[in-house]
């Protein structure tokens, strides 16, 4: 008997696709309704990342049904975008071109889903779902917020677990994921809500089969979990594609303490898989669950909230696509957040802004001049910052080579200098008619000097911008 | 695949991966090995699914249900193992030795190695570390403001640079010490290099690991006084923090790198998140020293403030390093004490989000964390808190022959 290797499949995301290719499966009608001039300049930018198929609305006209498959084929991620929720409100997680965030951007920020247990009493639902629903960090002018609800089943009773599910549907319009491995409990709960598209957790090698047909009936998408088990996990995968659910995502079990390393070396050797090795099919989204950290022995509960506040952010590194998480403390889901938004921005953006001045708000003759450098992270917290003070005032970025201030000062990239060039290269005194300046806090040591090369009086402000309303009400409007 | 079957796409709604198999299959390949695992063609007709939803090109495609009559599922589970790729990678990172014992012409207990990786970082429990990354504990020289939750357990010591050294090591178990000369700003205090070089001095007798010596930033002072405690302290094998392009464009660099080899250290090369810039740097420093006495630090910026541009370069600079690009293959270090910069660490916020107490050295433990999934071998810390959890996860990693969990906790029935 002969035996073959099966051929790999070349895995490639977008960005490695030649845009040409892309053309040639386009309309080619130069009609612009993508908002580019033709057809060629929507493909250049679609394999930039820029756009996606939806932003080209002909090919949804049943005669291009064809192109677009095609198109879907060729531009689509080594890991499968999957969704999950309603038309009230849906989730996509998924959907990576590329191992490392250099090569090209993360697509869809890791949600985050908080869970709520079902053998809480209605009004504790009520209430949980209400502190999920109304979570809301401010960071540089963003809203910070919570994305899904995961429901557990922790009494194994049908009824129990859905109303539980019935009263979060009621009060929030978050996608839910269900979590039991009791097929009974599972098809009770969604046939309550059976438009919803809720995430179901999970199929193991025990229930596949039953959930399997609860997930075809409702459309919805399955996790399969097999926690510490990487060939489980395969198989299941396998047999459930093989039994035709389509929309699958992996759950290779989240470790913490002793086992961090298993839990680590598991994500990166299954998303590893995927672009180095397209053979195995398991180019699916990868749940982690810091959540694992409340269970287990009897911890209290700021060592549970601890250990969960550094493995989410560490799982997010680490090529996870969504998160269960169980703290609703803040200082716990800080870093999650802040750093969810961090690496899911654009690798290639500068670190630098322009240099310039920029009019925050409505400055007049009499507002107050800020000198701040042009690392972009600097730049954009003073801007917030004073933003949201509302405070009419102009911003002067001192060319600092896109360093902080702090490094800008001790590099001195920020020096009297510096600032004096800015001030005259700017026309400053053109835009106020009073000669002071407001560095920052941290720069404080070149004051003096400073006074000195550019001629005009200098404050120090703050050490951190959110200082500064304070300041000027203290310095400023009394001087 | 082909370009011809992908565009066809003669069995739709199948990932292609699973699709290729069976296209093989159905092209009269009698027998397929899945990766090791070998299956009959009866066993794969088991799977052949019969039920096939439309292609899942468009993530929005939702698909109807197909009436349960047709649906076939295999009878049991296909068995499978998964073979995690094994990457190889012709380039490695030099290894840094810091500290010198008496045998080696210094006076330190026992000497550190850093860098070594042939892999990336925490890549795979089959990869473990050659060098696990290494702890260093700061040290003032002077009185610096620290927030209050730092300042906790080193306030009665901050006067004293040797005892509180001994604290980092006794206590805290750092790995190394690094005493930051921040006096010698001549912003500062100025103090002259002969005074600073007294400091290390002090450092040296009041503990054996290996020390860092930090400067002020200034290029021209900062050569003065590294020059001085690299004579003072000949053979110790001291890591300087930091030497850089600034020094070499005030023609300090030249004579202070001279000094070091002389006397036997080593240097910390530090750039602003541009690795063209740190190449740069180290190839001038080729001139003089051998490359196994330069570390990089690359820039490490606070969670909030910039950490995904210190995450993305270090993982740059490190899979460049494995590749082959020998002035990257350097063990890198990262000050991670800058993570207090970042206002969540140290401003009173709402009390939704807690004391400062947790969120500081949380924003610490994060940024290490972050760092050493880039590869970066060794951290400049400072909380206790932050060291432990940081500790647990490089162990867990030193121990983790064992691929099955201790434990597998069911967190979907726990009741919290
Ligand atoms: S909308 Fe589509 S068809 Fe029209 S110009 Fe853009 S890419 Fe071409």
């Amino acid at each position: 008997m002969s035996s073959t290797q099966v051929k790999r499949k070349k895995v490639r995301g977008v960005h490695e696709v030649s845009p040409i290719d892309v053309y040639r499966l386009l309309p080619g009608t130069n009609c612009g309704e993508c908002g580019e001039a033709n057809c060629m300049a929507y493909a250049a930018r679609l394999v930039n990342g820029e756009y996606t198929l939806e932003n080209c609305p002909p090919l949804n006209e049943e005669n291009n049904k064809k192109l677009r498959i095609s198109l879907g084929e060729l531009t689509a991620p080594p890991v499968r975008e999957i969704s999950f929720g309603d038309a009230r409100s849906s989730i996509k997680i998924g959907g990576k071109h590329v191992l490392f965030r250099h090569e090209f951007t993360y697509h869809n920020p890791v949600p985050i889903a908080i869970d709520v247990e079902d053998s809480l009493s209605g009004e504790e639902i009520v209430k949980r779902v209400n502190s999920i629903e109304n979570f809301l960090y401010n960071y540089i002018g963003r809203e910070m917020r919570l994305d899904a609800i995961a429901i557990r089943d922790t009494t194994g009773e049908p009824e129990r677990f859905a109303n539980a599910v019935r009263i979060a549907r009621e009060h929030s319009d978050k996608p839910l994921i269900l979590c039991t491995y009791n097929p009974k409990v599972m098809e009770k709960a969604i046939s309550l809500i059976p438009d919803s598209r809720p995430l179901l957790y999970a199929a193991t090698t025990e229930n596949w089969k039953e959930m399997a047909e609860i997930a075809l009936n409702f459309s919805s998408p399955l996790v399969v979990s097999s926690p510490g088990d990487m060939g489980k996990l395969l198989s299941l995968a396998t047999t459930l594609e093989a039994s035709g659910v389509p929309d699958l995502v992996l759950d290779p079990g989240t470790f913490l303490e002793e086992d961090i390393a298993i839990t680590i070396s598991n994500f990166t050797a299954l998303r590893t898989s995927v672009f180095r090795d397209g053979s195995q099919n398991i180019g699916y989204p990868l749940l982690g669950t810091p959540i694992t950290a409340w269970a287990g022995e009897d911890l209290s509960p700021e060592v549970s909230a601890w250990r969960e506040a550094w493995a989410a952010p560490v799982l997010m590194s680490r090529y996870t696509d969504l998160l269960i998480m169980h703290s609703l403390e803040g200082w716990a889901l800080l870093p999650a957040l802040l750093w969810r938004f961090n690496l899911y921005t654009d690798p290639r953006k500068p670190v630098a802004v322009d240099a310039g001045i920029r009019p925050v708000g409505s400055p007049g003759k009499g507002s107050p001049v800020f000198i701040t450098t042009n690392y972009a992270l600097t730049f954009f917290t003073v801007e917030s910052d004073v933003k949201s003070a509302e405070i009419d005032c102009y911003l002067l970025v001192v060319d600092t080579g896109g360093l902080s201030v702090e490094s800008a000062v001790a590099g001195r990239y920020l020096n009297p200098s510096s600032i004096a060039e800015a001030i005259n290269g700017f026309c400053l005194s053109d835009l106020v008619d009073h000669r002071k300046i407001i560095i920052p806090g941290l720069a404080a040591r070149i004051s003096g000097d400073t006074e000195e090369v550019t001629g005009w009086e200098v404050l120090v402000g703050p050490k951190d911008s959110s200082g500064i309303p304070l300041f000027l009400r203290n310095r400023w409007n009394n001087s | 695949m082909s370009e011809e079957t992908r565009k066809e796409g003669i069995i739709p709604g199948l990932p292609v991966t699973l699709e290729s198999r069976l296209l093989s299959l159905l092209k009269g390949t009698d027998k397929v090995i899945l990766e090791g695992v070998e299956l009959e063609l009866g066993e794969l007709e088991l799977f052949l699914p019969l039920n096939l939803n439309g292609p899942q090109v468009l993530h929005q495609s939702v698909e109807k249900a197909l009436p349960q009559k047709e649906r076939h599922f295999p009878d049991s589970l296909v068995d499978m193992q998964f073979l995690p790729v094994q990457e190889k990678y012709p380039g490695r990172v030099r290894e840094v030795l810091l500290g010198a014992t008496a045998k080696n012409g210094g006076t330190r207990s026992h000497s550190v190695t850093i860098g070594g990786s042939t892999s990336t970082a925490l890549s795979s429990l089959a990869n473990p570390y050659s060098n696990p990354p290494l702890i260093s504990l700061d040290v003032f020289d002077m009185h610096v403001p620290l927030p209050r939750a730092l300042r906790a357990n080193i306030e009665d010591v901050m006067d004293d640079p040797g005892e509180w050294a001994k604290r980092n090591v006794e206590k805290f178990g750092a790995d190394l010490v690094t005493i930051h000369l921040m006096s010698t700003d001549p912003l500062i205090s100025d103090t002259s290099p002969r005074s600073a070089s007294e400091t290390v001095e002090c450092i040296l007798s009041a503990v054996k690991v290996p020390v860092i010596v930090g400067g002020c930033g200034d290029p021209k002072k900062d050569a003065l006084v590294f020059s001085e405690i690299a004579e003072m302290a000949s053979g110790e094998r001291l890591l300087f923090n930091s030497v850089t392009l600034e020094m070499a464009e005030a023609r300090t660099l030249e004579p202070l790198i001279e000094k070091v080899k002389e006397h036997e250290h080593t240097v910390l090369g530090f750039t602003g998140l541009d690795l063209n810039r740190a190449k740069e740097l180290n190839r001038r420093l080729y001139d003089s020293l051998s490359p196994d006495q330069i570390v990089m630090d690359l820039t490490t910026v606070a969670l909030g403030y910039g950490l995904e541009y210190s995450f993305t370069i270090h993982e740059r600079a490190r899979l460049l390093a494995l590749i082959g690009d020998t002035e990257l293959q350097h063990p890198t270090i990262s000050a991670s004490t800058n993570a207090w910069s970042a206002r969540e660490a140290w401003m009173k916020m709402d009390p939704l989000y807690g004391d400062t107490a947790i969120r500081g050295p949380l924003w610490e433990t994060v940024n290490v964390c972050t760092l050493l999934l880039a590869g970066v071998d060794l951290f400049l810390m400072m909380h206790p808190a932050a060291i432990s959890t940081v500790r647990e996860i490089v162990n867990s990693y030193k121990q983790g022959i064992s691929k099955v969990p201790a434990h597998i906790y069911d967190w979907t029935g726990m009741k919290t």
